[in-house]
């Protein structure tokens, strides 16, 4: 973004260097973009607390809200003006400071991700040389959030949220992490832009598909994801049949909103990040990313929406995903987390690290070994898609069940 | 002279209370508003963070005093009362209370009467099991099976309302029949339903019964063994998941029970141990499909004369002190209603004994060292609901 501004000054006949108003361009673009960034993130959220409900209601042969404005789409709206108006209700036992300063512990450490988060080909807030680190460090802000929320509310279901979920996203972590390495290692860069561009547009050139080890390593980084968003399958922190409601049980109004807000903006963050790290970002089909960066005036304008857009699909498939998985599967039990997370995470991410540091050795030696096994992997996961769609259609038709999408808006 | 002081269930809580903070342990209150306890049943929780060492179910949030009013009313006013024994199986209350007057009137039962009670109690059965198994998945925090299965229960519901008016408090059953004969086309309409119902079953099990995670949480959980089982006055699906094939329908048949050919489900430990959690849910999957084998065998044998109700006295006076005893197999187990005849129109003594209450009775024996996750589990497996505990 700097060099945006850079250039924007240089328009206006200045040099960066010696104008002397260059640092207040630099505040107000700052609070412009953080301004922009932080409404994205909440306005996604608010939409995906819709898009869930609806898909839930489908998966479960409901209508689900389809009350307010076209297909309930304004649902969103009408229950963040509810909850702003809601009683900010705080328990008389509960440490008043910690339980107000909870909620914007999770927001500050949920809006701080998107300035490392990529939307398109020039799109990103600040394309750091440490992105994933910095996005690493800041997730870390939601836990403590949690925490604070769950220890000040003073009460004992919240504190049981709070320590399950410390123990978790401090676990899982550890997996995530080291499975986010494999990009780096393959990519020889921390910068999330770069590790874009060094994929390409085509399923066979995404790091997913580059070796097994890679391949494993989505599914660890997914796996772990998951956990730290505190979804379905690991959603033991708020699960509701077991803790009330987890850490936010003593919640009510804005605050509360807050965690969910943060809860399905977080859907944004682990998807991006997944298509980021491992499927091929916004790298646009039939445009390399050395085409797109020589790209001037309107055609550069188009590549621009057309790598956000690439980008934006790609993301809300893994969104649906998320939801998919939370609307179909059971919830796991405490120990079975930590156990999955330290028996086979782990050890799985650390062998899947050496594993690709030893296959970029041999890819060196041999590049056609790296090509067939692209194409190898990615065939293999064509054909799991049409198996997915066959025993689907099988069930479908076991059932006597029909599609029907079209209906109930 | 002061009375004695008789040990109630609270002073026990006292001192486990008591004990529970010399221990310095944390004293959990799951309930009685808690959202997975299936009605207001108070769990009282020592715990040591997510292992409990122990939990206490403390009953009685929902008592309403249903014995008594039997005394009060007379036979056939306490007909409406017996639904609010167990709302989810209300006709199986019915039922018992239909079958204990009339052993003492020494009534005979219309044959189609008997024929449509069975149809309307299957039925149930399969709508108060779809309940129970929907409620378990979404304890173990899958959503989905849950409406699910209450879009099916809906469908019973509707055909209930067809026979009797009502979608949850039937009162369908009289003292000596039943109060409406099957609608017209009714048979066409449940065994329409059954064809549909039976492949549902099936997609349920892809759904959510061999589901791994599921598998994972419930096989090996809170294993009752038979003997256990049996000691502990354990009932219906639960007893049966343990390897004790005991089914009042088939060991001590009533109504037209002979003339139906089904299966007794019994847990096999399919995938963890004999009477785990998963036997208990797969055992309830199972009386469903027989349910619906019953249904079918009812639809096709019941009689075609149009009597409904037997010859009863506008008056029912007994004997004073004419006892009776009735067992029925309800939804939740063996359902048993003890009447004592009173001198005037109504009973003496009423005593209903539940499939529930002694669910309750043995989930302190199996909580030691279970985590909370799992009594969640233990609680929903067992099938309890609130009113049959306290009636």
């Amino acid at each position: 973004m700097q060099g945006f501004l850079d250039n924007l000054i240089r328009g206006w006949g200045h040099d960066p260097a010696t104008w002397p108003w260059t640092q207040f361009v630099y505040l107000f673009f700052m609070g412009l973009f953080s301004f922009l960034v932080i409404n994205f993130a909440a306005i996604s959220g608010g939409i995906f607390s819709w898009a869930e409900r609806r898909v839930a209601a489908r998966m479960q042969s409901r209508v689900g809200p389809n009350r307010v404005g076209p297909a309930g789409f304004l649902q969103w709206i009408a229950d963040a003006v509810k909850l702003l108006f809601k009683e900010d209700l705080i328990p008389d036992e509960a440490d008043k400071v910690l339980f107000r300063a909870a909620p914007y512990f999770m927001m500050v450490g949920f809006a701080c991700v998107f300035v490392a988060l990529p939307f398109s080909h020039r799109l990103i807030i600040a394309d750091m040389n440490v992105g994933i680190f910095y996005i690493l460090a800041v997730t870390a802000l939601i836990v403590v959030g949690i925490i604070m929320s769950g220890w000040s509310s003073n009460s004992k279901w919240s504190l049981f949220g709070a320590i399950r979920s410390a123990a978790q996203i401090v676990s899982y972590e550890i997996p995530a992490g080291m499975a986010l390495m494999i990009p780096v290692l393959l990519a020889g860069t921390m910068s999330t832009q770069g590790i874009i561009r060094a994929q390409g547009a085509w399923p066979w050139q995404w790091f997913v598909f580059d070796n097994p080890a890679a391949t494993a390593a989505f599914f660890i980084f997914f796996t772990s994801a998951l956990a730290e968003g505190n979804r379905t399958p690991f959603d033991l922190p708020e699960a509701e049949s077991e803790l009330v409601s987890g850490y936010n049980t003593e919640y009510s109004g804005m605050r509360f909103s807050y965690f969910f807000l943060v809860e399905w903006g977080n859907l944004w963050v682990m998807s991006a990040l997944a298509v980021t790290m491992f499927m091929g970002g916004w790298q646009v089909p039939f445009l390399p990313a050395a085409r797109l960066d020589a790209l001037a005036g309107w055609p550069a304008f188009f590549a621009e929406v057309a790598s956000l857009a690439v980008f934006a699909l790609k993301t809300l498939f893994f969104v649906f995903v998320v939801m998919w998985l939370r609307w179909t599967l059971p919830r796991i039990r405490v120990d079975q987390m930590m156990n999955m997370c330290w028996k086979y995470l782990v050890p799985a991410s650390f062998v899947a690290v050496l594993f690709v540091a030893g296959w970029m050795l041999v890819v060196r030696a041999a590049p056609l070994l790296a090509t067939a096994m692209h194409l190898v992997l990615a065939g293999a996961a064509g054909a799991a898609v049409v198996l997915f769609v066959l025993r689907v259609a099988r069930n479908l038709r076991d059932t006597g069940d029909k599609f029907d999408f079209t209906s109930n808006w | 002279m002061k009375p004695l002081e008789l040990p109630t269930m609270d002073m026990e809580n006292k001192e486990v209370l008591r004990r529970i903070e010399i221990t310095g342990d944390m004293l959990l209150n799951m309930g009685p508003q808690h959202p997975s306890t299936h009605g207001v049943i108070n769990f009282l929780v020592q715990t040591d963070g997510e292992v409990m060492k122990r939990a206490i179910p403390e009953v009685g949030y929902l008592h309403r005093s249903l014995e008594k009013i039997g005394e009060r009313c007379t036979y056939n006013g306490f007909m409406p009362y017996t639904d609010r024994v167990d709302y989810i199986a209300a006709m199986f209350a019915n039922q018992g209370w239909a079958m204990a007057v009339e052993r003492l009137l020494g009534l005979q039962v219309p044959k189609r009467a008997e024929y449509c009670r069975v149809i309307a109690c299957e039925l149930n059965r399969i709508s108060s099991h779809l309940v129970s198994v929907g409620t378990m998945a979404m304890d173990i925090g899958a959503v989905t099976p849950f409406p699910y299965a209450l879009r099916e229960r809906e469908f019973i519901n509707d055909l209930l309302e067809e026979l009797c008016g009502a979608r949850l408090t039937y009162n369908y059953l009289r003292i000596g029949g039943v109060a409406f004969d099957l609608p017209s086309g009714y048979e066409e309409k449940v065994s329409s339903f059954l064809d549909h119902f039976e492949k549902i079953l099936d997609e349920f099990n892809r759904l959510i019964t061999y589901n791994e995670i599921f598998i994972k949480r419930l096989a090996h959980l809170a294993p009752i063994p038979g003997p256990m089982a049996i000691e502990y006055c354990l009932a219906g699906p639960n007893l049966r998941a343990s390897g004790v094939g005991f089914d009042v329908r088939k060991d001590l048949p009533y109504s037209v029970y002979p003339d139906f050919q089904f299966d007794v489900p019994v847990g096999k430990g399919e995938v963890g141990t004999v009477g785990d959690s998963w036997d208990r849910f797969w055992c309830r999957v199972e009386e469903m499909r027989q349910s619906c084998r019953i249904l079918r065998q009812a639809l096709a044998q019941i009689p075609r004369d149009a009597q409904i109700m037997g010859k009863v006295p506008r008056k029912i006076k007994l004997p004073e002190g004419a006892e009776a005893y009735s067992r029925i197999e309800s939804a939740r187990g063996d359902m048993q209603y003890y009447v004592v005849a009173g001198p005037g129109e109504n009973a003496h003594r009423v005593k209903i004994r539940t499939g529930s209450f002694t669910a309750m009775g043995i989930i302190d024996a199996l909580s030691r060292g279970l985590m909370i996750a799992d009594l969640v589990a233990l609680i929903a497996s067992l099938d309890v609901v609130a009113p049959e505990i306290d009636r």
